[in-house]
């Protein structure tokens, strides 16, 4: 089958297979750590409540958090034992969150389960509520909620699903063996979605450099009504789901909206195999796989309690082979320094990748030589080196008016930079500066508009005022929810 | 000859042009109130922010629409205040002079640090990385934004926080709306006694991040005679308008986390 791709992109470590060599050969196994803290805060949007209390006794899949509004999924307890404490940790992202501690009894019991049965067979009404009843957010990196992207607006429509099994992060083969081992739950989980949203095509992207998975993947999608696999070429941020639009069905989302835009919804494999587990089994989501990969001994893809903590993990791979400098949650690519190793994790965490200390270390940027490498590695088209020159002088206008909130943060153009300039922390930079003013601005306005028009001349003088408050807050926010 | 008619003809343009430019003069002619270019040129010109309008030219021109009032200008002090005033014939009072103070003392060795941050050199983005490089979830992190927005070069870095010239700072508020952490805040000139904190955690979690956090103990409280320190939310806070500056809190903080600005009045010396 001819492979698809996008325009432009990079090619990071190609010389040593995308750094995925340690672990792409290492089945799975299981580790169950005795203590996991599980984290309040693991979904774009609303945290959850926690709904139980020190000395309480948990049974696996009960659940400890309630989902607050529609933003927002339920957590629930990963092993069974009792409730040691519940209090508030840092998160990844900025301030703290509410974290409920477990003490593995290891007597493994399960709440009452509800499955639904078979996916071909299942009431279409009854799958997204599943999904989110179990707690099920997005598994390769964004954790938003997955109900969230399957309920769309009136007027939407969807006619393709797309999972995502590129895995272009380097580093990582969480998903690579995810679909080796457990191929059929994956088409599983994208049949339930295509009957819930009534879509008659499904495709499942893989990357060329996973010829096993292809295979895999091809024999467990075959009879099954609505589902091709469709290769890809090896090329990174394949796995971005506007690009895989893009290589899939050669349509582009418009600047500014969503795959829905362009008629397609993008599912991890992972939230696939979730989905699977949730309507098949009413299981809800407490585990998943996750490459502990870089500077540890015994690199490994194992199979992870939500919440197991990360020195555990690291132990369990044999220890550090050097001083740790930096550890990564997810691919070297976009993913996020944790503060120490004494993070738990989370739903979205596909990998954990160590640095040593000496090949942790920031360099410094030299000046802008305008060779244009970040233009031609650009998967979006823009122009990084002028958003550059603007986001130095705090120039949030003329960011804008390039562009800059269409960058997905892919790192291409840093990656590229000869100068080794930097531009994706600039741009991210920019965008939590822009959204943040966005949101501030719309709280003035609804204050302005709520006064009302009888004291014209002094709402103006208010609605300053709020908004200085409320940029203070919204820029809290801002981080608080990467 | 042909210069003559050259030089007729050039005489003829010029006066053909000169009418049609007389005549747009007189009909598209736009009354502008030369107050506004006066009263621009009184203001502080950073285009701050601060009033509440967007720039220095809307904040004139609403000033001498009676929009605004003559002493809305932060930067532009008393002194502009007092000028406006005059170009309007209205008397103003631009009020007592406010300072942005920097309510953090945990530079760096003082906070606990709780990774080392080598990425972007920007406070939002490193408050977005954990919780920010500093232990302290109200800590000044340092990396400058402040410096970056302030218009009057009125604050620099030292030791890992921001520190602010009283003299240099107008009081325009850039620096305060920028803050990821809101801890710098607008104070009266004259208040230069202050606790250098807001850490509202338990006292024993402020101790284990900071060496000057204020952990609420309340002894200044005890030690004021003039009711003018209030402990709430777990940390002290001075009332400006009962404090005398006498520095009997400075005295006995454990934590010297009360500090003096400038001299004390005359009666606390003698």
């Amino acid at each position: 089958m001819q492979t698809k791709t996008f325009r432009r992109g990079i090619h990071p470590l190609h010389h040593m297979h995308e750094g995925k060599g340690p672990t792409r050969d290492l089945k799975t196994r299981e580790y169950v750590s005795d203590t996991v803290v599980i984290s309040m805060a693991m979904n774009i949007g609303a945290p959850a409540k926690p709904c139980v209390k020190k000395g309480d006794h948990v049974d696996i899949g009960q659940v400890i958090g309630e989902a607050q509004g529609f933003m927002s999924v339920p957590v629930h307890a990963s092993v069974s034992g009792e409730v040691v404490s519940v209090d508030s940790i840092p998160s990844l992202g900025a301030g703290n969150v509410q974290a409920v501690t477990i003490k593995n009894d290891f007597s493994d019991t399960w709440v009452e389960l509800h499955p639904l049965g078979n996916v071909e067979k299942v009431d279409p009404k009854a799958v997204i509520p599943a999904i989110q009843a179990a707690g099920i957010t997005g598994m390769g990196g964004a954790s938003f909620p997955t109900h969230v992207k399957l309920t769309f607006q009136a007027g939407k429509t969807c006619d393709t699903i797309i999972v995502n099994g590129a895995e272009c992060e380097t580093h990582l083969t969480a998903d690579f063996r995810l679909m080796l081992e457990h191929s059929t739950r994956i088409v599983d989980g994208l049949r339930a979605v295509m009957r819930a949203l009534n879509v008659k095509k499904g495709v499942i992207g893989i990357e060329d450099n996973k010829p096993e998975a292809i295979e895999a993947m091809q024999k467990a999608a075959q009879g099954r009504e609505g589902v091709s696999i469709q290769p890809l070429k090896t090329k990174y941020p394949q796995g971005g789901e506007k690009q895989l639009i893009e290589a899939i069905t050669g349509r582009q989302v418009p600047s500014g909206g969503l795959p829905i835009d362009a008629h397609v919804v993008v599912l991890n494999v992972g939230t696939c195999a979730a989905i699977a587990d949730a309507v098949i089994d009413g299981k809800p989501l407490i585990s998943r796989i996750c490459t502990v990969t870089g500077a540890v001994r015994k690199p490994a893809n194992l199979l992870l309690r939500i919440g197991t903590i990360t020195e555990d993990v690291i132990g369990e791979c044999g220890g550090y082979s050097e001083t740790p400098g930096k550890i990564v949650f997810g691919g070297m690519m976009t993913g996020i320094c944790a503060p120490n190793d004494q993070m738990p994790i989370f739903k979205s965490t596909n990998g954990i990748v160590v640095l040593g200390d000496k090949e942790s270390r920031s360099k410094d940027e030299s000046p802008c030589i305008h060779c244009g490498r970040c233009v031609a590695a650009c998967p979006i088209g823009l122009n990084p080196y002028q958003i550059k020159v603007a986001a130095d002088k705090s120039d949030f206008a003329t960011a804008e008016k390039l562009h800059v909130m269409d960058c997905i943060l892919c790192g291409s153009c840093a990656y590229q930079c000869p100068s080794r300039r930097w531009l994706t922390p600039s741009f991210k930079f920019c965008k939590d500066h822009i959204t943040a003013e966005a949101k501030a601005k719309a709280a003035a306005a609804k204050e302005r508009a709520s006064a009302g028009l009888s004291n014209a001349s002094d709402s103006k003088d208010k609605g300053s005022k709020e908004k200085q408050s409320a940029d203070h807050a919204s820029n809290k926010e801002g981080g608080a929810n990467k | 000859m042909t210069i003559l008619i050259a030089g007729a003809l050039l005489a003829v343009l010029g006066l053909v042009f000169g009418g049609v430019l007389t005549f747009a003069n007189k009909k598209f002619h736009v009354e502008i109130d030369e107050r506004v270019a006066q009263v621009r040129e009184c203001l502080g010109g950073a285009n701050c922010g601060a009033c509440g309008y967007a720039g220095c030219d809307a904040f004139a021109a609403a000033v001498v629409a009676g929009d605004a009032p003559v002493n809305g200008c932060t930067p532009a002090g008393q002194k502009g205040a007092d000028a406006i005033g005059k170009i309007m014939g209205k008397s103003a009072n631009a009020g007592e002079r406010m300072v942005a103070r920097v309510l953090c003392q945990g530079e760096s060795g003082i906070a606990k640090e709780r990774y080392q941050y080598d990425g972007y050199q920007s406070c939002a983005t490193a408050a977005g990385l954990a919780g920010g490089p500093k232990d302290c979830r109200f800590a000044c992190l340092g990396l400058g934004d402040c410096m970056d927005k302030c218009a009057f070069d009125a604050i620099r870095m030292e030791n890992g926080i921001a520190h602010i010239d009283a003299e240099k700072c107008t009081a325009c508020g850039m620096c305060v709306k920028t803050c990821p952490r809101s801890v710098i805040r607008l104070l009266p000139l004259s208040q230069s006694v202050m606790v250098r904190c807001r850490n509202s955690d338990t006292a024993r979690t402020a101790r284990a991040v900071c060496m000057d956090a204020c952990i609420g103990c309340g002894r200044c409280k005890k030690e004021c005679q003039y009711d003018a320190i209030v402990v709430e939310n777990g940390y002290a806070r001075i009332l400006p308008d009962k404090c005398t500056r006498c520095g009997a809190c400075a005295a006995v903080c454990p934590c010297k986390c009360i500090t003096i600005e400038g001299a004390k009045t005359a009666e606390a010396a003698s």
